[in-house]
């Protein structure tokens, strides 16, 4: 097979670099490169700035404001802004509501809602996780019971990502208690500035806040906010859960990752010479970047599969499991090579004390933290059944 | 283990559940000064440090296997107090004759030996003593950060020595550590310092490996509870239906765990024994590669078990598997200690 992309491809990555080198602020890519999170108004600049280059949601079809872009343009897109140190771009509106709704939404909702996700006006949540209901949706207990033109949601969710920052959030609930625990879910928009709602921040392990609680107590939503069908949540769940699988590998993170460890490996140094010449470390490197290449074709292999409109089985779990321990590796490596220098609290009182090379104080917290990427989106545990499933059906 | 021993480990037990509950460490371990003064207060009066110091110093242990005992408690209770430092002080005091009767009353004593380009290195030290005066940087010094006085190891007359430092000598700026406890930057410009020992290199050499058996015993120590809270967990947890401990993958993982920190509790039972030895260096060289190693994996896979929990603060796991993960940056990591056996192997 060809590795190369084609010169239609080839030119439109040369197109997004020269973007992303004209049009990406240097002080937002310093902190992201920094591996410190994007600030609110980071995230808003940046998103403004691609909706005005129309690259916002580059997926979505013209008629709706996006590019039409396939898988391959959309790798390259979000491979080149990683490698660029762009912030992520929040995927709630752009990467999952906004298909949804193209799919299964009212005209009228997708009128209502596709603009304001392009200009910023909403900032959109993810309502699926519960507490006793993580990786197995199916389980979830929040309920919304028909009152007249309204439903009244009840109950809990939890990881609820940036909500601290949302002005909406879209909800698998359960409209059915009867039948299997699959078909009595619906999906449905709530409006966070209704009442009965209550959002509360969880710290995570590395001191950082970035994921929520949110509580439901009688909170009444229009039956408007329906998404599909009444107890048809599961169909279009499962619709988004695998829009969220396809750029989970997050090659473009590790290709980023792997230049900052070199660099560092260079600059720190072990016994009077240079990290990178300790033959310990220099093969923990040499061995994961070997690794990350494989990934990397195995990730195109399977754009191409699906750029030529074929059915992708097992590949999203596959590089799902694959890219995140690649990217752990490398936090690990970033962290290891710091030594004694990577156990102070990040804090900016610290920057002028330069314990840590510049750009790297934040390495253990980020190993910390990116814990979480084995865990969310249905945890690497899950998609191994996933592939187990598969493998005895075929 | 003696009955000693044992009366010891049930007593620190028993005052570190309730002077340092897990609980409250998250509040404590996490803002300055990064500790709790009653708790040191308590450790001192129990006479905990005197397990530490051999008869011959002032104290009532010193052997590996007191070291183990109290450094495993430490681990269990997840206890922030800098008692590693005052261990390596008591070390280095003892080796050159001096009085610790005020280290083992509680004054806080810190050691200096790791630099910005030589973490955990005693042949790059570039700190420089001349006529008294030390003139350098000894960077994340633990336990630093409201020390009363400092031990700086510097090139002296071309020898490697040690220096008492007097902390209102020193420029030491303190901080928080990401696993908690207190730590600092120590910057000597020209600071006055008496020569505690003039050819200090042997005396170093074995602070260090007593330092990092200390490290070991309490990595263990804060393994055995990271396994607990995850049986419990798997015994617990349901999803799909069931006890996500009833998934065969999640038993033989977490199976996999409970072996591996057996074979961190024989290593660190080996080292121990080797105090005083000849084959001490190397014990100790195998038990931190092994510890390390074996820490950092419990640390990851009890928190992939537990799924998203594992990674909130609120949560004990979490901050038990940051100290696991980090305690392989302190003295010597899983590769630097490889490499002394390596070195070892080709002198064979």
């Amino acid at each position: 097979m060809d590795l190369n992309f084609s010169p239609e491809e080839q030119a439109f990555q040369a197109e997004v670099q020269a973007f992303l080198a004209e049009a990406l602020p240097a002080e937002i890519a310093d902190r992201v490169g920094r591996g410190e999170e994007p600030t609110r108004d980071d995230m808003e600049r940046w998103h403004a700035i691609l909706n005005e280059k129309g690259w916002l949601a580059g997926t979505w079809p013209a008629e709706f404001g996006g590019q039409g872009w396939g898988p391959i343009e959309l790798h390259i897109f979000e491979e080149e802004c990683a490698k660029a140190s762009a912030p992520r771009i929040v995927p709630f509106g752009t990467k999952m509501l906004g298909p949804v709704l193209q799919k299964f939404g009212t005209p009228e909702q997708q009128a209502e809602y596709l603009p304001r996700i392009l200009d910023g006006r909403d900032w959109w949540c993810q309502g699926y996780s519960e507490p006793g209901a993580g990786s197995d949706l199916a389980s979830l207990k929040t309920k919304a019971e028909r009152d007249g033109d309204v439903y009244v949601v009840n109950g809990q969710k939890t990881w609820t990502t940036l909500g601290q920052y949302a002005n909406r959030i879209f909800c698998l609930v359960r409209t059915k208690f009867e039948g299997k625990p699959q078909e009595g879910i619906s999906f449905l928009l709530i409006d966070l500035d209704t009442p009965g709602i209550e959002m509360r921040p969880i710290r995570l392990i590395e001191g950082g806040y970035e994921v929520n609680e949110v509580f439901f107590t009688d909170v009444r939503v229009p039956v408007e906010n329906l998404v599909g069908e009444e107890n048809m949540g599961w169909t279009i769940a499962k619709y988004l859960l695998g829009h969220e699988r396809t750029n989970i590998a997050g090659t473009g993170f590790s290709v980023q990752a792997l230049a900052q460890v070199k660099a560092l490996a260079r600059q720190v140094k072990r016994r009077g010479k240079a990290l990178i010449e300790n033959p310990l470390f220099a093969a923990r490197l040499a061995s994961v970047e070997a690794e990350l290449e494989a990934v990397k074709i195995t990730n195109l292999r399977m754009l191409s599969k699906a750029a030529a409109g074929g059915q992708l089985g097992a590949e999203p779990s596959m590089l799902k499991i694959k890219g995140t321990v690649i990217r752990q590796e490398l936090n690990d490596l970033a962290r290891r090579a710091l030594g004694p220098a990577a156990a102070p609290f990040p804090s900016e009182d610290l920057d002028n004390l330069a314990i840590a090379p510049k750009g790297h104080a934040q390495n253990a917290a980020g190993y910390f933290n990116n814990r979480k990427i084995s865990i969310y989106g249905g945890s690497n545990e899950i998609q191994r059944n996933i592939l187990a499933k598969g493998m005895m059906r075929g | 283990m003696s009955d000693d021993r044992r009366m010891l480990a049930d007593m620190l037990a028993r005052f570190l559940a309730d002077a340092c509950p897990v609980e409250a460490r998250v509040d404590v371990a996490y803002a300055a000064p990064w500790h709790s003064e009653a708790a040191w207060t308590g450790l001192a009066e129990l006479g905990a440090f005197y397990a530490l110091a051999s008869e011959e110093a002032g104290g009532m242990g010193g052997t590996g296997f007191d070291i183990s005992v109290v450094f495993e408690a430490l681990g269990r209770a997840l206890c922030p107090e800098p008692v590693l430092p005052t261990l390596l002080g008591l070390r280095l005091l003892a080796a050159a004759g001096r009085h610790v009767d005020d280290v083992l009353a509680g004054q806080r004593v810190a050691v200096g030996i790791g630099e910005v380009d030589a973490p955990y290195d005693l042949d790059g030290i570039e700190t420089r003593a001349e006529d008294g005066r030390l003139t350098g940087r000894k960077s994340v010094v633990y336990g630093g950060a409201g020390a009363e006085r400092f031990l700086i190891a510097a090139q002296n007359s071309g020898k490697l020595a040690l220096f008492e430092v007097k902390a209102k000598d020193a420029q030491v700026s303190g901080y928080g550590m990401i696993d908690g406890g207190p730590a600092a930057e120590v910057f000597l410009d020209g600071a006055p310092g008496e020569l505690v020992l003039a050819d200090a290199q042997d005396a170093l050499e074995d602070a260090l490996d007593a330092g990092a058996l200390a490290l070991c015993a309490e990595a263990l120590g804060a393994m055995e509870v990271v396994q607990g809270i995850l049986i419990d967990y798997l015994k617990t947890r349901k999803q799909f239906g069931q006890l996500i401990g009833a998934f065969q993958a999640l038993q033989h993982r977490a199976i996999d765990l409970g072996i591996e920190i057996e074979q961190a509790r024989s290593i660190v039972i080996l080292a121990a024994s080797a105090e005083g030895a000849p084959e001490f260096g190397k014990r100790v060289a195998q038990a931190k590669f092994l510890v390390g190693k074996i820490a950092r994996l419990v640390s990851e896979e009890a928190i992939q078990m537990h799924g998203g929990i594992g990674i909130t603060w609120e949560y004990p796991l979490a901050h038990y598997a940051k100290r696991l993960v980090m305690i392989d940056a302190q003295l010597g990591d899983t590769d630097w200690h490889l490499e002394r056996l390596m070195g070892a192997l080709s002198a064979e």
